[in-house]
C-alpha cells in the first residue's frame, strides 16, 4: 500500500484517498508544434523500473494535485512536492541520489 | 416555503456509541485566500469562532469553522441563518476573488458518541486516528467505507461526520454497523 504526504494539506493520504494522474514533468505540444512532437506530448511515456516521477491528486481529502518521486520496483517513496514546477526540487533530487546514484529520467539527472 | 427536513430527520441508532444524525444544520462552502483579512474577519462575525490553522475545525455549538483545503473552508451556522450569513459574506467580499455557496441542503451531519467513537471511525476510514495524532479540534476529509466524508472530533468522546447527502443512509448504517460489532481495543 503507498502512502504519499501531501504537500498541499499536510496529510498523509493512504493509496485510497489519492487518483493517480500518470507522469509528471510532460511538456505540453499545442497548435503549431510538429506532428512528431505532438505524438511524443500525447502518447510516448516513460516505463522506468526504478526512479519515476508522477501525478497524484488528492481526491478524498483536499482536491489539489501533487507531485511524487518513487521507485516502481520497490514502491520506495522518496517525496512529494507541489505541482507548480517545471521540474523536482533539487532536495529531492538530492535524496534520489543518496538511495540510487547515477539515476536518471527523461532529461533530469 | 418548502419545509426543509434533514436527509434522515435525526435518525438514532443508539448503543454504546451512539449514532445520531443531527438534523439540519447550515453549511457554507467558501473559497478563496484563507490569507485575506478581509476574509477571516468576516469569518470572525459569522461564527464568532477562532480561525482554523491547517488540518483544523473549532466549533462551538450550531456555529464552526472547518480547513477544508489550501482555498476552502466550511462555514457552520444554524439552518436558519446560513441565507442571512452570505448576505454578511457576500457584502464584505464583493469586488475580492471567492466563492460562497449555501451547501447545508447537499451535505447530511452525523454524530458519533460514546466511549469508543474513535475505533468507530477507525475501522472505517484509511486515517492515522491514534490519540497522539488525532486530537479533539483536529479535522479531516477523507473516506468512510466506500464514499467521501470529512469529520473532526468536538470532544474525547464525540465525533462529527459530514457526508453527502445522498448517502447520508450509507453512511449511517455503515457508522452503526462499526458502532454495533464494538470497540477494537487497540488504542487502549
Amino acid at each position: 500500500m503507498l502512502i504519499l504526504h501531501c504537500p498541499c494539506c499536510g496529510v498523509d493520504a493512504d493509496e485510497t484517498d489519492l487518483h493517480a494522474g500518470g507522469q509528471a514533468h510532460l511538456k505540453r505540444e499545442g497548435p503549431g508544434s510538429s506532428d512528431d512532437d505532438f505524438e511524443d506530448y500525447l502518447f510516448m511515456r516513460e516505463n522506468p523500473k526504478g526512479v519515476h516521477f508522477e501525478r497524484w491528486r488528492h481526491v478524498y481529502g483536499c482536491g489539489k494535485w501533487f507531485h511524487a518521486a518513487r521507485c516502481t520496483s520497490t514502491l520506495e517513496v522518496f517525496g512529494t512536492y507541489p505541482a507548480q514546477t517545471l521540474e523536482p526540487p533539487q532536495e529531492i533530487k538530492d535524496k534520489i541520489s543518496a538511495k540510487r546514484p547515477g539515476w536518471s529520467w527523461g532529461t533530469f539527472q | 416555503m418548502s419545509n426543509a427536513v434533514s436527509a434522515l430527520q435525526g435518525r438514532t441508532a443508539p448503543g454504546e456509541v451512539t449514532i445520531r444524525e443531527a438534523g439540519l444544520r447550515g453549511m457554507i462552502i467558501l473559497r478563496g485566500d484563507l490569507a485575506d483579512k478581509k476574509l477571516r474577519k468576516v469569518c470572525a462575525d459569522v461564527t464568532s469562532v477562532k480561525f482554523p490553522d491547517q488540518g483544523q475545525a473549532n466549533s462551538e455549538g450550531d456555529k464552526g469553522l472547518c480547513w477544508m483545503s489550501p482555498d476552502e473552508l466550511l462555514v457552520l451556522v444554524p439552518y436558519t441563518e446560513a441565507a442571512d450569513a452570505i448576505a454578511k459574506i457576500d457584502a464584505k467580499l464583493a469586488g475580492t476573488h471567492y466563492l460562497a455557496e449555501n451547501v447545508s441542503d447537499a451535505r447530511a451531519v452525523i454524530l458519533v458518541e460514546g466511549a469508543f467513537c474513535r475505533d468507530v471511525i477507525a475501522k472505517l476510514a484509511p486515517a492515522d486516528l491514534h490519540p497522539d495524532s488525532f486530537k479533539p479540534g483536529d479535522f479531516r476529509r477523507t473516506r468512510l467505507g466506500q464514499v467521501a466524508a470529512a469529520f473532526w472530533m468536538r470532544d474525547e468522546d464525540t465525533f462529527e461526520v459530514i457526508c453527502f447527502r445522498s448517502v447520508a443512509e450509507y453512511t449511517f448504517d455503515l457508522l452503526a454497523m462499526s458502532a454495533k460489532s464494538g470497540e477494537v481495543g487497540h488504542f487502549a
